[in-house]
């Protein structure tokens, strides 16, 4: 009964989804007050609907219903509660009803924070947002419907993949496809200025701040994505340049230049049409994350269903939604005339060098995915690109761009002397010589390389701060007394630059980690990384669902026991698979890293990794989307979308 | 940064419609390709090697890797299966590679069976891959490193290991990737030996 509800619910959501894309829309064409103003009404009723359909959804996984397919296939009675809940979306059917419940919630969220838009911006950007859902619940409806029934009913379920039975993996999806989705918003934006014909700074205030929400959550979405491959694959990495990883990497590219150009276009009302691409490129690219990805055309060890049926109707779905988007931007983009005109160094230049440089990685990154692909098509090559090809690829192009990020905010608009900017930069240019220098002794000169730049980012993103409250300049009760008074969003763009540097810094020291594969017995040592590893024991453990081998090591330095850890295999005999489970111990500065492999005549082989500064990647993406946080704190952005008559000034300038 | 002016509105529609057409091609080409994974004729896992039948790549010589003391080129494989008239198995590996580990026992095995296998040591330390030679037997009857991967990716590595058979006449004949398991010695490699000897 309570799948059935569910299943109709979903239904019903299609149609008020539909009605959602056609009466707003219509409404704003003839200026019709009751129709506009009908727009927020049917993003609440299809964000409820979809809701109770995935409540219901939850609430068979929660009881194990078996009778329903999807159940049957993904849960088992003896999963624990918490991944009857999170495995909901652990699988396909379940994670693209997540995504349509998301893509709902951001229609509400437009209906209910978007008061003070006026009313045909609204009407259309809701439409816009509805039609994209009803192309996407009707896939979920008819393709991947997560209610079909199973009968008769089996007693038990196959069990989830055990690689996803972990907390951090349970999380991950959620807020990854909040950023993928959240791009929905600016998408919608670009569309209704491109309906209108036209963008001003209005409409850069309105985009940004759920532009940044949505590169907030992506970034963190990506960070836990990485940080779940690290400590659960067990391969001693954290980023593999993997099809599925690099589909969340371009759209973080396009959503940063977006981030950053949509602050352009509010400031100095120029870049329109630009920005009005990179949204509507960015929720291409996150829609082409999202669903090609589930097509099973890219090979990837994290491909959920490989079904060729669904892709051409996801195909069919995304070239509409895409496609409309282009076509329209092609029509009407011409109409979008640039007033603000600045020259080549100022601030909007080094957002326009940012803008290139980041696109031209997320280039890269694409080529490289893509590529194999394409090489099958056309050549009929099997051709695989890897990390090597990024990572060369991709390094040049960051370089400059760290180089920008913290010069960028010191030039001033329109037009700027770089000279005062750099004079200003001295002594954080300095700093990071000097670390670079240093660390050149001690290692390879790119590990080197990016300790000197993660200390440029992290010093140069403050010294404007530092500027603005005249630290040395004034008394240092004035100068404290002035970080008070310096906007939200200055201090979010500040954060989430040291952020980057963190994450590089992260990155740097990972490429100095030292690691060790041994095969040795109980009772036997080595040494690593200044460390000695005892293995003490290798024992048994039974577990609620699976069987564990535990191998208790021992870690000393000097005589001093830094660490006991017990890294693991699983094996889940329901699934027939095992897993690694990897042993970490971390003090921030460097994490001790152990897994258990194979045995053999009474050894077992160990994987032992000493990775200096590991943390400071994911710490370093938290920082970032805190960063982006604490922006869309600022009042100015929250109150922000005054109507069209008190932006006209700005339009004048 | 200032965009065209609305006169030359022609070129500046045609440059605006470019990110439609480029979407277009993309479209269409995933649509080709989805349409082939239907019908079977393309399977986004296999990893084929796109040499296979291809005359080996050109590299220049490699630094040896102990304990050999020299290392080899293209130049140098060629010489010697010209020289000796009967296939070499290369074999790409690392010390921090654990199937390499599991596979190592088939190595030595053809290596016993007097089969000619040529390694090279990818991305590894040298100290790293010689101190596992020298506790597991070193199967390889010469032996390069190539530090950075650079000829690696000439030779279109996915991962180590993986291993290639190369005919007398330098063609690429062979193509394993991942770790040789005894079956796959047994009714692939030796065969494909047999076939080129």
């Amino acid at each position: 009964m309570i799948p059935e509800l569910g299943h109709f619910a979903l239904a019903l959501a299609v149609v008020i989804a539909a009605a959602q894309a056609v009466l707003p829309l219509i409404g704003a064409a003839r200026r019709d007050a009751a129709l506009m103003a009908s727009a927020p009404s049917l993003a609440f009723g299809q964000f409820l609907a979809l809701a109770l359909a995935f409540g219901a959804l939850l609430w068979s996984s929660v009881v194990s219903d078996f009778s329903v397919y999807n159940i049957a296939e993904n849960s088992q009675s003896l999963k624990p509660l918490l991944y009857k809940i999170t495995g909901v979306w652990g699988d396909h059917e379940g994670s693209i009803l997540l995504w349509c419940l998301i893509l709902a919630l951001c229609g509400a969220a437009v209906g209910a924070f978007g008061r003070a838009l006026p009313a045909a911006v609204r009407a259309r950007v809701i439409g816009v947002l509805g039609a994209t859902s009803a192309g996407f619940v009707l896939f979920s409806l008819t393709v991947s419907n997560p209610f079909v029934r199973l009968w008769p009913p089996p007693w038990e379920g196959q069990g989830m993949n055990p690689l996803l039975e972990d907390p951090g993996l349970a999380f991950h999806p959620p807020i990854l496809y909040a950023g993928y989705v959240g791009f929905s918003i600016p998408f919608a934006f670009a569309l209704a200025a491109l309906i209108e014909g036209r963008v001003d700074a209005a409409w850069g205030r309105w985009v940004r701040p759920w532009a940044l929400a949505a590169w907030a959550f992506l970034t963190g979405g990506i960070a836990l994505g990485s940080w779940w491959s690290y400590y659960v694959l067990g391969w001693g990495g954290y980023w593999f340049w993997d099809p599925v990883e690099n589909a969340s990497l371009l759209p973080w590219l396009a959503g940063t230049a977006l981030v950053h150009s949509a602050i352009v276009v509010e400031k100095r009302d120029a870049l329109k049409i630009w920005t009005v691409l990179l949204a509507i490129g960015t929720f291409s690219l996150s829609l082409c994350g999202t669903f090609l990805v589930r097509s099973g055309i890219l090979n990837s060890v994290h491909a959920f269903a490989n079904d060729p049926a669904r892709g051409v109707f996801i195909l069919v779905l995304l070239a509409l939604v895409i496609g409309t988007a282009l076509a329209l931007f092609a029509w009407r983009a011409p109409r979008l005339l640039p007033t603000g005109i600045f020259a080549p160094l100022s601030r909007e230049g080094a957002l326009v060098l940012n803008n290139i440089l980041l696109c031209s990685i997320a280039a890269v990154v694409f080529t490289g995915t893509t590529y194999p692909l394409f090489a099958q098509l056309l050549a009929g090559a099997q051709i695989s690109v890897g990390a090597p090809f990024f990572n060369a690829a991709v390094l040049p192009l960051a370089i400059p761009l760290f180089v920008v990020m913290v010069i960028g905010p010191m030039l001033s608009w329109k037009r700027a002397a770089l000279a005062p900017a750099l004079i200003r930069l001295w002594w954080v240019a300095l700093a990071a010589l000097a670390v670079g220098v240093f660390a050149t002794f001690h290692t390879a000169i790119f590990p080197a390389l990016g300790f000197a730049a993660s200390v440029w980012l992290i010093l140069g993103a403050f010294v404007d701060i530092i500027a603005r409250i005249r630290l040395f300049r004034l008394p240092l009760a004035t100068s404290l007394a002035r970080l008070g008074g310096i906007p939200l969003a200055a201090w979010g763009g500040a954060i989430a630059h040291a952020g980057m540097g963190i994450t590089v810094a992260g990155i740097a020291g990972m490429a100095i980690a030292e690691h060790r594969i041994v095969a040795i017995a109980a009772g036997e040592t080595v040494d690593l990384g200044g460390y000695r590893w005892t293995l003490e024991d290798l024992r048994d453990a039974p577990g609620p669902n699976y069987s564990a081998r535990l191998a208790d090591i021992r870690v000393t330095r000097d005589g001093r026991v830094i660490a006991v850890m017990s890294p693991g295999r699983r094996s889940y005999p329901l699934q027939r698979t095992t897993t690694t489970e990897t042993a970490i111990r971390t003090n921030l500065l460097r994490d001790l890293y152990a897994v258990l492999g194979e045995e053999r005549d009474g050894k077992a082989v160990l994987r032992l990794h000493v990775n200096y500064l590991a943390p400071w990647i994911w710490l370093g993406a938290l920082v970032m989307a805190a960063g982006g946080g604490l922006s869309l704190a600022d009042r100015r952005l929250r109150i922000g979308a005054p109507l069209r008559r008190a932006a006209a000034p700005v339009v004048a300038a | 940064m200032s965009a065209a002016p609305p006169a030359r509105g022609l070129s500046r529609r045609a440059l605006l419609g470019i990110p439609l057409a480029a979407a277009a091609a993309a479209g269409a080409g995933f649509y080709a390709l989805l349409r082939r994974m239907e019908a079977g004729h393309y399977d986004p896992h296999a990893v084929d090697n796109p040499l296979v039948g291809q005359a080996i790549p050109d590299f220049a010589p490699l630094p040896a890797q102990d304990p050999a003391s020299i290392g080899f080129g293209s130049a140098d494989l060629r010489a010697a299966l010209h020289a000796t008239g009967r296939p070499i198995l290369v074999n790409f590996f690392a010390s921090w590679c654990v199937p390499c580990r599991i596979e190592h026992p088939q190595l030595m095995a053809m290596t016993g069976a007097g089969i000619a296998i040529w390694g090279i040591a990818y991305k590894d330390q040298a100290a790293d891959a010689a101190k596992l030679l020298g506790e597991e037997g070193n199967p390889y009857a010469r032996l390069a490193r190539d530090e950075n991967g650079r000829v690696s990716i000439d030779w279109g590595l996915y991962g180590v290991p993986e291993t290639f058979l190369i005919d007398r006449a330098g063609i690429i004949r062979g193509h394993w990737a991942g770790p040789l398991a005894p079956e796959t010695v047994r009714d692939e490699v030796s065969p494909l030996l047999r076939k080129y000897a």
